[in-house]
């Protein structure tokens, strides 16, 4: 299936892009995560929360969604 | 209350929400780029009682986006310098500032005396700090969060809703970098944050409308666009803050980007006009270095006189080791004291330098 992934603050910066189409067989965030850390160098080392359709997910959700956001926590203020 | 006209002859609000307005009490947390906008947002709205807590000093580089402040403000305290201008933006309510550090030891005795609590802050170990100090004393959080040209908005703990942790669980340990550095933000954005964040308080306050309670705003002001992500309550992780709150005041909370103190060494030292030296040892160790203007403080009595710190001066600190400038320089960023370093040469060896290559340092 394709879903959007659409990246926010430092998140973004490491993907050079704020949103994307990928194509993925219906697995969970958990490989798609793996997938993303093998894309993009220097996610792995940023803190982020998934959110599929606008609700948040952990890495054993299944992939069902039409929208997948990587959100990481803002310090500033 | 002609002052407050435009409000009352909203149907929504009336003599009756206004008179909500004036009987809350708000505390903001931090008077930087987010609480600037707030503070002057809820003064100018008539918040009967507003607490503004900041232990930082403006600087120049603070006034492209913290709009309270004027260049006549450059170098005082941020609480005391929003309360001057809030007073005369509006006399009519009660303004308290608070020119210190909020820590775990004064935040629950404080959050007890509000109704709402506004996370202005800049760093992820004061909001956790925050966050669960409003969980202990069930106080509701307007939460605002800033990144380049980006914010987050939500609150917290509002009628069994979720809180900060139900979003992110546990401060981050991979970037911490990132909550110190000096990254850059649009000016504006704060501003835009910040009253949306202002706007929250009043429904709030007045009953209005649907308050941010369960979701995350994620605005971008480069697209001009804001999307929503749902967030749920989760009981464990509150009840965890709750099983905690006994032990809530043992807490240290550590502002240090890093726990690396600044090292200067002698041989490398830039002297230049309007340095503090300042010597940590007790009054009996010599040599004094009398080559250089010096403050007396020693480490045993520095939490009692860093009135004698210039707040805005470059500091250097030095011992016979360099073991207590250490520990004073870490002290002085504990409490929000900037510009610190510590020399690595005893102040035998400074002198000796001194002497040896005939610096002139007295002005």
């Amino acid at each position: 299936m394709v879903v959007t992934l659409k990246y926010f603050g430092q998140i973004a910066e490491v993907t050079q892009k704020e949103e994307e189409q990928i194509e993925i067989k219906e697995t969970l965030i958990s490989e798609l995560l793996e997938l993303l850390y093998s894309k993009y160098d220097g996610l792995k080392s940023k803190d982020f929360q998934i959110a599929q359709n606008h609700e948040l997910v952990t890495n054993e959700t299944a992939i069902s969604g039409a929208e997948i956001a990587l959100l990481p926590p803002f310090a500033g203020g | 209350m002609s002052r407050y006209n435009r409000h009352i002859i909203l149907s929504e609000i009336g003599p009756e929400g206004q008179d909500k307005i004036s009987n809350a009490k708000v505390l903001v947390i931090g008077a930087g780029g987010l609480g600037c906008p707030v503070l002057q947002y809820l003064t100018a709205a008539g918040i009967g009682t507003l607490g503004v807590i900041d232990f930082d000093v403006v600087e120049l580089s603070n006034l492209q986006r913290q709009v309270l402040f004027g260049s006549s403000s450059i170098g005082k305290n941020k609480a005391i310098a929003a309360k001057e201008r809030l007073k005369d933006l509006n006399s009519e309510i009660t303004i308290i500032a608070y020119p210190e550090a909020l820590t775990y030891q004064n935040a629950i005795n404080l959050f007890n005396q509000y109704d709402i609590i506004v996370d202005g802050s800049d760093n992820f170990e004061t909001r956790y700090l925050v966050n669960d100090a409003c969980i202990i004393t069930n106080t509701p959080l307007v939460f605002g969060a800033i990144y380049k040209f980006e914010g987050q908005v939500s609150v917290f703990n509002h009628n069994n809703g979720p809180s900060y942790r139900c979003l992110f669980p546990t401060p981050p340990q991979k970037d911490t970098v990132l909550n110190c550095s000096d990254i850059g933000v649009l000016g504006v954005l704060p501003g835009i944050i910040g009253s949306m964040q202002a706007n929250e308080i009043l429904k709030l306050v007045l009953g209005l409308g649907d308050v941010l309670s369960g979701e995350l705003l994620c605005y971008n002001a480069l697209k001009s666009k804001s999307s929503t992500l749902k967030i749920k309550r989760n009981e464990s992780i509150i009840q965890k803050v709750l099983n905690d709150k006994d032990t809530f005041e043992d807490n240290q909370i550590n502002l240090n980007c890093t726990n690396e103190t600044e090292e200067i060494s002698i041989t490398d030292f830039q002297f230049e006009n309007g340095i503090q030296f300042i010597d940590v040892r007790e009054p009996h160790e010599i040599p004094k270095v009398t080559e250089l203007n010096v403050t007396y403080i020693p480490l045993s009595e520095l939490e009692t006189h860093t009135n004698s710190i210039d707040p805005i001066k470059k500091k250097v600190f030095f011992c016979q080791s360099g073991i207590r400038s250490k520990k004073a320089v870490n002290f002085l960023k504990s409490q929000g004291i900037k510009n610190c370093y510590s020399m690595k040469e005893s102040a035998a060896d400074i002198k000796n330098y001194l002497e040896h290559y005939n610096v002139i340092t007295k002005e």
